[in-house]
């Protein structure tokens, strides 16, 4: 087996991007018929890689090579044609197009130089049987679960005589049976010889299905290793960047001074699609930390209790009161603020400037007919510039332009500026230089000090630590267990998450 | 003070691809039109070539001010052609066929526009409707409407303060023109001198971190078509009291798409963020001079239609991405 | 339990009540537009003695063969995600084209051809301006519109006669049982059914309709579809103005005024999201058909107002908009 060149192979891949390193001699391989898993956090740099691999995004240096050939893709169906598909997380086909159609777009079957629709349908309940999914193929994609969908698209990759099937996500919006569904179908795949990179962020299913696994870091492979002879902890380790003995060695921090025992805001029953239900206190004066791996549902928790997103099911209440769900303007008024972790699409708006923006969230408060001014604007603006280090030669900088670490610290000061009781912070500190961390730590220890009470997430286990004082681990969207006072360490943390003690 | 000073600048640059068309418009016309500066006064009256596209231009001008704003939402409103017609139609109907007096009449010409604004703005913020669609129920309907109300004619009024409104002056200057410098100041006031333009902006420019931050983005968009059918209802009447008639099937014909250039020319952009009043003002004055320019040199009003073309294409490009990257690549050494 | 997809929990609770497949929500829209054209015609022919003769069938067809032309072109260009504001101004200048040809002493055969062969033209520039510097098809078919008009009518402000035997004898087979201009209309109709449903390219248009990078992954050639689908609708607005001099027996250079307005509240009555995707030709002309009922049963009803029509299709255009988006909201869009 060990003999054979792979089916794939990437060498030395770099990507540069003004700014950031996103691929620094990223190495990948991938036999035939073998089920690989690529982990990484975010910023890791997988879905970079993917793209080099599918010629969605051309590498800088490094090559790739198929059954030992180099290839260099220079567009997605250009890899298509080479063997190379992709599933995509949201599936890419139209959904307004039956499900027969999508199979054979562009190749289906003629007479007399018109599309004959019965052998379409014929070919594609084929494809699909092929799979063992049983679908209307005549229903519009779109009114088909996200299940079928996929399948769909992995028929159609099949069609294509892929020989390499990346799967980018694919059991995030899918229920056990379908999940169960699927890997039944890609072990049926991998058996007839296909290579799968199957690439995901939940713990278990890589131990389910997957026979090697390639953990990505910082733009590199850090590991690649037998699925069955890697513990779970260390796997979490490794996406994470910290050694255990390290993590052993980095002890608790104390209980904060002067954090009240009773909650400023209860959250319990949260529940939304595949996160919850959730039940968390944040005290007055304290932070608790959630930590978890990427779609832990930590985020989701945050935009629920923020009125960012609409829960199904549960309620807030901050001071024994009710907060009404779904509407981000009642939750201000209660005074909860959300300092979101995609800050391009959901807080900067990159044409109005820093002032601008940074002043929004107070304006919105008092209503267009109370205008704060330009001069008052300018005041809250430049205070927070000064307080947190922004870097922008002055506050009429349109806040597209500025730096991503830069941005982060606009979207902050927009929320600091409104004097929240309850503050959730979404990886407040990525992309931000280690100064710049130190200082907003220091900051969360300021606002408790205040009797702000703190959410903080953050994907750093060590910040996490270090910062709060309780810590509510997420696994899989379910709370994996709280954590206080000594017993929040870094080891801990890392073990809850890992699910240390319900596998191997 | 820089800080200040760069951010007027930053504003004005919004606004400059407008000013500096009707700056190379006037260089034209100083080289080769006689007589184009010159300002006389007939019975009391401000006259001359300039007074003139000041005073046509002053209905664009209206529904620029308008339609600025609601591009600057994210979208566009179709139907303030039809709006005006269906505010001359009321205004001249309640005087001359049902007596009543003129400043009701206008008072109900300008609820009616804000009305159809409203309906706009219902069905593109309550319902999602996408706003092309949802403002081209208007234009369909609207004039239909305009019709229903004048009965299928003219009609005509000679009412003192209607004919007012564009044949009367104050202190030298037209009305018209005194008319759309107030709606440019009050739009101005309103925009600016409140929260709203702030909110409109941040609304069109990424609507998810608006609604985060805590803005009322359904009740601001709203707004701004109830805004732009106030300014067709006022341009309406405009248009009305200068043929001294509602004619509900040419009032406004095809002046949507005017307005919409201007406003696009004005340094308003079509994906929605921010907007430059001044800009579309300047842009409905540029597209006037330009008919005005071309009228006195003999030039058919056809050939006109074919420079504005050109002058739409050549805001797209400039405003295109793709167009500006091409740029950067071939002047990187 | 139930899966997460973003589209299905509605529906699935539509499957469990096992509602027949036609009237899923995937055929709705064309069901309704269906529908409300049945109703209407049983409604017409109850309540109008005399409603169901051939004559009025004829005037039908024949009073709206050149909208419906001009509406097979505008179906491919909205399926495809597009949208065509010149299409009216393109009739008129084919019209006023072959006219004036004519006149010249051509014979009005290759004069359709040369009106054809620029429409077709136009409107490919058109598609590939779009697609190359992807400009907005809003502002780049409206600087069409002007360019269009703007020729037009340089070519000739008034209308001209046509005054050719050929042209006559076509003309006179138009006043017959079949005339030319309804035999243009179906069998364009048929052909442009036939392409959308049975033709790699015709699923290719939907697809990009669908979802432009979708599409682009699946392997479309997204800038051929785009170029072609707008050189169709410049075609076909050639036919169409073609067709009017047929009609009408003389070239007018504002002909098809207003058409594109008309032919897009068709298109979208006949079941064609303006964003794109879904339509078909056979609810265009559906819709067609519509417009057409109504203004036939106006004159039956004692209504001589041309105003009720607008405002008739406003509000059946308001109505078929709202269903629409009360399907899109079910289905999660």
């Amino acid at each position: 087996m060990g003999d054979a060149p792979p089916l794939l192979e990437a060498r030395g891949l770099v990507k540069v991007y003004p700014g950031v390193r996103a691929l620094d001699g990223a190495d990948f391989s991938l036999r035939a018929g073998e089920i690989h898993a690529l982990m990484g956090e975010n910023g890791a740099g997988k879905s970079t890689l993917v793209k080099a691999l599918t010629g969605a995004v051309p590498p800088d240096a490094g090559e790739v090579r198929l059954g030992g050939r180099v290839v260099r893709p220079r567009t997605p169906v250009e890899a298509q044609t080479l063997g190379i598909s992709t599933v995509y997380q949201e599936v890419n086909l139209a959904p307004n197009l039956s499900l027969a159609e999508n199979l054979l777009l562009g190749r289906q079957p003629r007479r007399f130089g018109l599309i004959d629709r019965r052998a379409v349908r014929r070919r594609a309940e084929e494809l699909m049987a092929r799979l063992g999914v049983r679908a209307d193929v005549g229903r519009p994609l779109g009114s088909l679960p996200i299940a079928v969908q996929q399948m769909a698209a992995i028929a159609r990759a099949l069609d294509l005589d892929a020989r390499v099937l990346i799967l980018d996500e694919p059991t995030s919006s899918l229920d056990a049976d379908e999940t169960a569904r699927l890997f039944g179908v890609v072990r049926g795949l991998a058996a007839r010889g296909i290579g799968v990179v199957f690439i995901t962020h939940f713990i278990g299913q890589v131990y389910d299905l997957c026979a090697r696994v390639t953990v990505m870091r910082n733009g590199r492979a850090v590991a690649v290793r037998d699925a069955r002879a890697l513990p779970s902890l260390e796997l979490v380790a490794l996406m994470l960047g910290v050694s255990i003995d390290e993590a052993r060695a980095i002890g608790g921090t104390h209980a904060r001074a002067g954090s009240s025992a009773d909650p400023a805001l209860r959250s319990r029953g949260l529940r939304r699609g595949r996160v919850g239900p959730i039940d968390l206190d944040l005290r007055r004066g304290g932070a608790l930390g959630l930590a978890g791996l990427l779609g832990s549902g930590r985020t989701e928790t945050a935009r629920m209790i923020a009125g960012a997103d609409r829960p199904e099911g549960g309620r807030v209440e901050i001071d024994g009161r009710g907060v009404r769900p779904g509407s981000p303007r009642r939750a201000i008024a209660a005074g909860i603020a959300l300092c979101p972790e995609d800050r391009k699409a959901d807080a900067i708006v990159p044409g109005l400037s820093v002032r601008e923006n940074i002043a929004l969230a107070v304006q919105a408060r008092r209503g267009w007919w109370r205008p704060i001014g330009r001069r008052g604007q300018r005041a809250i603006a430049e205070r927070f510039v000064r307080s947190l280090r922004i870097a922008t030669p002055g506050v009429e900088k349109p806040a597209g332009e500025l730096s991503g670490g830069n941005q982060q610290k606009v979207v902050l000061a927009r929320w600091l500026a409104v004097e929240p009781r309850v503050l959730l912070l979404d990886e407040p500190t990525r992309g931000i230089d280690v100064g710049a961390k130190a200082e907003i730590e220091r900051l969360v220890g300021d606002l408790c000090a205040r009797g702000v009470a703190m959410l903080f997430i953050s994907s750093e286990i060590e910040e996490v630590v270090r910062v709060c004082d309780r810590v509510l681990v997420l696994r899989d969207g379910r709370a994996a267990g709280e954590l206080s006072g000594g017993g929040v360490t870094v080891e801990s943390v890392m073990r809850l998450i890992a699910g240390e003690g319900e596998r191997a | 003070m820089r800080d200040a000073a760069r951010a007027a600048l930053r504003a004005f640059g919004r606004a400059a691809p407008a000013a500096v068309a009707v700056g190379l418009l006037l260089a034209f016309n100083a080289a080769y039109t006689p007589g184009f500066f010159d300002l006389t006064t007939v019975e009391g009256r401000l006259a001359g070539s300039m007074v003139d596209v000041l005073n046509r231009g002053a209905v664009v001008v209206l529904l620029a001010l308008g339609m600025a704003l609601v591009i600057a939402t994210g979208g566009v409103d179709l139907s303030v052609g039809a709006v005006m017609a269906i505010a001359g139609a009321t205004a001249a109907t309640l005087a001359a066929r049902h007596g009543v007096n003129a400043w009701s009449a206008i008072a109900a010409a300008v609820a009616v526009g804000a009305a159809a604004g409203a309906f706009n703005g219902a069905l593109v913020a309550g319902a999602g409707v996408q706003p092309i669609v949802a403002t081209l129920v208007l234009m369909v309907a609207g004039r239909g409407a305009a019709q229903l109300l004048t009965g299928g004619q003219i009609v005509t009024f000679n009412d003192p303060v209607l004919n007012f409104l564009d044949a009367g002056f104050v202190a030298g200057a037209p009305m018209p023109v005194l008319i759309a410098a107030a709606a440019l100041a009050c739009s101005l006031l309103l925009s600016r001198g409140t929260a709203l333009g702030l909110f409109i902006e941040a609304a069109g420019d990424n609507e998810r971190a608006a609604r985060l931050a805590g803005v009322r983005v359904r009740a601001v968009k709203a707004s701004a078509y109830v805004l732009c059918g106030l300014a067709a209802a006022i341009a309406g009447l405009l248009a009305a009291s200068d043929i001294r008639a509602a004619d509900a099937n040419n009032a406004g014909l095809y002046l949507e798409l005017d307005a919409i250039l201007a406003a696009v020319l004005g340094g308003t952009s079509l994906r929605g963020g921010r907007f430059s009043l001044a800009g579309a003002a300047l842009g409905a004055l540029f597209i006037q001079g330009l008919t005005t320019t071309l009228y006195l040199h003999d030039v058919s009003p056809n050939a006109t239609l074919i420079v504005k073309a050109a002058a739409v294409l050549a805001v797209c490009l400039a405003a295109s991405e793709r167009v500006r990257a091409w740029i950067k690549i071939r002047s990187r050494p | 339990m139930t899966p997460r997809g973003p589209d299905s929990r509605p529906l699935r609770r539509l499957r469990a009540l096992r509602v027949p497949a036609l009237l899923s929500a995937q055929h709705a829209p064309l069901a309704a537009t269906v529908g409300v054209l049945i109703a209407l015609f049983a409604a017409c022919a109850i309540a109008f003695p005399g409603f169901l003769s051939p004559g009025v069938a004829r005037n039908l067809l024949v009073g709206n063969a050149v909208l419906g032309l001009v509406c097979v072109g505008m179906t491919f260009v909205i399926i495809s995600g597009g949208i065509d504001l010149s299409v009216g101004a393109a009739i008129g200048f084919a019209s006023i084209l072959v006219a004036s040809l004519v006149q010249q002493g051509w014979h009005p055969l290759p004069a359709f051809g040369v009106a054809l062969a620029i429409g077709t033209a136009g409107g490919a520039a058109t598609g590939a301006l779009i697609h190359r510097f992807a400009l907005p098809p809003f502002l780049v078919t409206l600087a069409g519109m002007f360019c269009y008009r703007g020729c037009a009518l340089m070519v000739s402000e008034r209308s001209i006669t046509i005054r050719h035997p050929f042209h006559r004898t076509l003309s006179e087979w138009a006043s017959g049982p079949v005339p030319p201009a309804v035999v243009l209309f179906v069998v364009v109709a048929l052909a442009g059914w036939i392409v959308a449903r049975w033709t790699r390219f015709g699923r290719d248009a939907h697809a990009l309709g669908g979802g432009e990078e979708s599409a682009r992954l699946m392997g479309v050639r997204v800038g051929r579809v785009k170029v072609s689908v707008y050189a169709i609708s410049g075609l076909c607005a050639a036919l169409a103005g073609v067709a009017a001099t047929l009609t009408t027996g003389a070239g007018n250079a504002t002909a098809g005024h207003l058409y594109e307005l008309d032919a897009i509240a068709a298109v979208v009555i006949g079941g064609t999201p303006l964003a794109g995707g879904a339509g078909s030709i056979l609810g265009t002309v559906a819709g067609v058909l519509i417009f057409g009922l109504i203004q036939e049963a106006m004159p039956h009803a004692g209504v001589t107002n041309s105003w009720w029509f607008r405002i008739a299709v406003g509000g059946l255009l308001l109505a078929f908009v709202l269903l629409q988006r009360g399907l899109e909201g079910g289905r999660g869009r």
